[in-house]
């Protein structure tokens, strides 16, 4: 992200001599396979690490040694790395790198399996892969929130605000009504609703986009926490007590092995998440009205001038973005939980951070939720299985990794051009 | 603030074009002019002055209008979430009289009771008790402060440290360690865990500093991914051995060493501390800094325009981290206060509470000025320490100070909305833009 950089401190385009961008990922790809060849293989055990294809110990299972795999899937890591780094057409970059991070992941997972207790060394893939989706819900919708408001140039920092009004409203107004799809749409009105508030100050008051962003999550909080001490802690059985969305079977699709269990027996949000992004890709990339909205947030004077209507297209992105972002609060207290004080608990920041990571693009976008939901789940079960590695760290990794992404190590981000600028017309 | 940032060019953009300086231009001009110049007019007396300054959109007066406006919202929030008074409006048009009465009972009896928790109470008995709410509010200033100065230093350079919270972490783990694990007497004691909170702030201010001027990676994201990296740091902290209190199984610290705490001002039943006394002496060395001193004069230019500053020889990149590292060291200081001081002694998961992102609306209420930042944190200390009160003795939740907190920012952010709402006369000296107005 170095559209605010001062010239003289950027760095300067790494295109350059022998060390291209490609190769120092390289570099780091080769040290990370020789850690897991050589740590990863010495410190797993040579007993079976189990990767089975269902929610428990039994049934079909792919197995290796646990050491035998750790030292495999590290040398293939090796291998990519090592391509990278002598270099590999620019077609392959990808393939490759990808193959690397997976294997790099797998002689992780073969060493941890295998370490685990007696009898609890096997990782339920179906577990795994339902998880990582589940976590990765709200980031889906609070990221496609952020790319609908920042390709229109308004920056969305109160993602975590719209999510938990999102979430507090679809509880309460289901809650009274009885209803979800009430609640849905109360959900969405919530979410809308903060964003208003964002779209009004920011473009019309040219307040600092950031700064409303942080104030209106804090309002969030606020009000939600108030009203909840107030209304549902003393009377929850009125106030929240929302019915769930129940889970809904896709036929055909259902009985595919490991995908089918995992992914085509959610719920409504689950399929809306997923759908939501392909909508909004085509959307933003192939109609007029992605067109414009790319042209206001790359270049808002220009678009002007050609006849499209800045502000009001800025507000109707940013109010759609409250929509989507209270729908995803809405996949909390609306499908797993009650709602408690503060539910969201800085989920809003890692979707912003999958929404920078994803490059501002909503299968990126997509990609970077589903890899920061992984991380996520890992770190649950990692500590099911009493692993060594604190799960914390794993906590860690979304943030650190669009640190490392911001920063220009992990590949290029740019925000959309205006993004944050207000514009004022004339 | 005033609003003069250019658009800053970039390196991996096309150039900067005509038309889009042009604009940023016309953006700043637009801005910076909120007050439409008046004729030249006779020198009119200064009791007139007086009177036509009070009406009209200065900074005093749309604050204290922000203040009516934000309690305004928070008695509406009162009512509605209160089911008896929200019965008598079911009948409002029978006896609205009921309806009234009920809703002033119970609002006057919350904000009475927040200024009773706050400032006095007229029905305390004894020194004690008439200090105890000066003291309550005094104790919940004092880490405000420091985080308020680190976000207004920092938006002065042109920098947006929305990190104040991971800064104030790190400084409380560092200060807390420091203050159970080190065998210190008393003096070098408390020097010392000040110290180390400082440095831990530093630290945490560093990376997003360097970051920002050597790759370019805007500040705000990184300083907010950086919060949560500490929280978690905090979280795997505290169950270490060494660092757990022994024998509990939940998660907190050993207590800090009593040679290693800030001393009470009051005697032993008031909680104020020497903190508030180092956020004054913070707050006069900031203004220092910032009004006399070079480093202070190359941050504001560098804030203003980073071109011009360039062009006039001002190293941005020793600025910008020279900048973050102070905001981080502030912010470390207020965080260190957190175990220091009188409100808690030993780390817990929440232990720096919202310091740090109460810090940014401090800053901004006391218009990035640090003495304004010492007023502002003032009053967001006494909304707390009459929020607690408001809490046990009216069982209004604590979170309405969340929300008068936010609201007041929020109006204070945009004082066109409140010369609209009271048809305010445009001051001649406003200086109402709060607007940095510079994107990712």
């Amino acid at each position: 992200m170095s559209t605010t950089a001062v010239p003289d401190v950027a760095v300067a385009p790494v295109d350059q001599g022998f060390w291209t961008r490609h190769r120092k990922i390289g570099a780091v790809l080769l040290a990370l396979g020789l850690l897991a060849t050589v740590l990863f293989g010495a410190l797993a055990t040579g007993q079976q690490a189990r990767f089975t294809l269902s929610e428990t110990e039994g049934g079909a299972a792919l197995e290796i040694n646990g050491t035998v795999g750790a030292i495999l899937f590290g040398v293939v890591t090796l291998l990519a790395g090592g391509a990278l780094l002598a270099g590999v057409p620019k077609r392959w970059f990808t393939l490759v790198l990808g193959v690397g991070l997976l294997t790099f992941v797998l002689s992780f997972l073969c060493w941890q399996v295998s370490a685990a207790p007696e009898g609890r060394n096997f990782m339920p893939l179906v577990n795994v892969v339902r998880g990582t989706f589940i976590l990765a819900l709200p980031l889906i919708f609070g990221a496609l929130a952020g790319v609908l408001c920042e390709r229109s140039g308004v920056v969305n920092v109160a993602i975590e605000g719209q999510l938990l009004m999102g979430a507090f409203s679809g509880a309460l107004f289901g809650s009274i009504s009885g209803s979800v799809w009430v609640g849905l749409v109360a959900a969405a009105v919530g979410g809308a609703f903060i964003s208003l508030l964002l779209a009004v100050f920011a473009i019309r008051y040219l307040v600092d986009q950031v700064v409303m962003g942080i104030v209106l999550n804090l309002l969030a909080v606020g009000v939600t926490g108030f009203l909840y001490e107030r209304l549902m802690q003393t009377n929850a059985e009125r106030y929240n007590s929302a019915p769930r969305f129940s889970n809904w079977e896709i036929p055909l699709l259902s009985d595919i092995p490991l995908l089918g269990p995992a992914l085509f027996r959610g719920n409504l949000f689950l399929y809306l998440g997923l759908l939501l992004v392909l909508v909004i890709h085509i959307a933003l990339f192939r109609t007029r009205w992605g067109l414009r909205t790319r042209s206001v947030g790359e270049h808002p004077t220009a678009a002007d001038t050609l006849g499209v209507n800045v502000l009001r297209l800025r507000y109707r992105n940013v109010i759609m973005a409250g929509v989507v972002a209270g729908i995803g609060g809405a996949s909390y207290t609306l499908a797993l939980y009650t709602f408690t004080k503060n539910m969201i608990g800085g989920k809003g920041f890692i979707a912003l951070a999958a929404l920078i990571f994803g490059r501002w693009s909503p299968t990126g976008a997509l990609l970077a939720a589903l890899f920061f939901g992984f991380a996520d789940q890992l770190a649950t079960y990692l500590g099911a299985i009493g692993s060594a590695i604190p799960s914390q760290f794993l906590a860690m990794l979304p943030y650190l990794a669009t640190i490392l992404a911001v920063a220009g190590l992990v590949g290029r981000v740019r925000a959309p051009a205006a993004d944050g600028k207000p514009y004022i017309k004339g | 603030m005033t609003n003069s940032h250019p658009v800053s060019g970039s390196p991996d953009k096309e150039p900067a074009t005509e038309p889009a300086l042009a604009e940023a231009a016309g953006a700043d001009r637009a801005t910076t002019m909120t007050a439409p110049r008046r004729p030249e007019e006779p020198r009119p007396s200064l009791g007139r002055l007086f009177l036509d300054n009070l009406w009209a959109a200065n900074t005093v007066t749309v604050t204290v209008l922000s203040l009516l406006l934000a309690m305004l919202i928070g008695a509406i929030l009162i009512i509605v979430s209160d089911p008896e008074v929200l019965a008598t409006y079911g009948y409002l048009t029978a006896r609205p009289a009921d309806a009234v009465t009920s809703s002033w009972a119970v609002v006057s009896e919350a904000y009475a009771n927040l200024f009773k928790g706050a400032v006095f109470d007229p029905e305390a008995s004894g020194f004690t008790a008439a200090l105890s709410p000066i003291s309550e509010t005094l104790t919940y200033t004092a880490p405000l402060v420091f985080t308020g100065l680190s976000v207004a230093l920092a938006f002065r350079g042109g920098l947006f440290n929305i990190g104040a919270q991971g800064q104030a972490t790190i400084g409380v783990i560092l200060a807390a360690v420091a203050g159970f694990a080190l065998p210190l007497p008393p003096v070098v004691h408390l020097l010392v865990a000040l110290l180390a909170g400082a440095v831990g702030g530093a630290v945490w201010g560093f990376v997003p500093g360097i970051l920002k001027a050597r790759a370019g990676a805007h500040e705000v994201i990184n300083t907010i991914m950086l919060n949560y990296v500490a929280v978690y740091f905090l979280s795997w902290i505290i169950v270490q051995s060494g660092v757990q209190s022994p024998g509990r199984a939940d998660a907190i610290s050993k207590p800090v060493d009593p040679s290693a705490q800030l001393p009470r001002l009051l005697g032993d039943n008031l909680r104020v501390h020497a903190g508030i006394l180092l956020a004054v002496l913070a707050t006069w060395f900031v203004a220092w800094l910032l009004n006399r001193s070079t480093l202070g004069f190359e941050l504001r230019a560098v804030g203003a325009n980073p071109d011009a500053a360039r062009t006039a020889g001002i190293s941005i990149t020793k600025t910008y981290v020279l900048v973050m590292v102070i905001a981080g060291v502030l912010a470390g200081l207020g965080g260190s206060q957190m175990v220091l001081g009188t409100t808690a002694t030993a780390l817990t998961p929440l232990v720096v509470a919202q310091i740090g992102f109460d810090g940014i609306l401090v800053a901004l209420l006391g218009r990035v000025k640090p003495w304004g930042v010492l007023l502002a944190a003032l009053l967001f200390g006494a909304l707390q320490a009459g929020g607690n009160r408001m809490q046990s003795y009216s069982g209004i939740s604590l979170e309405l100070v969340t929300v008068l907190q936010a609201l007041i920012v929020i109006f204070i952010a945009a004082p066109a909305l409140v010369k609209a709402i009271f048809q305010l006369r445009a001051a001649r000296a406003a200086r109402l833009q709060t607007s940095l107005a510079k994107g990712w």
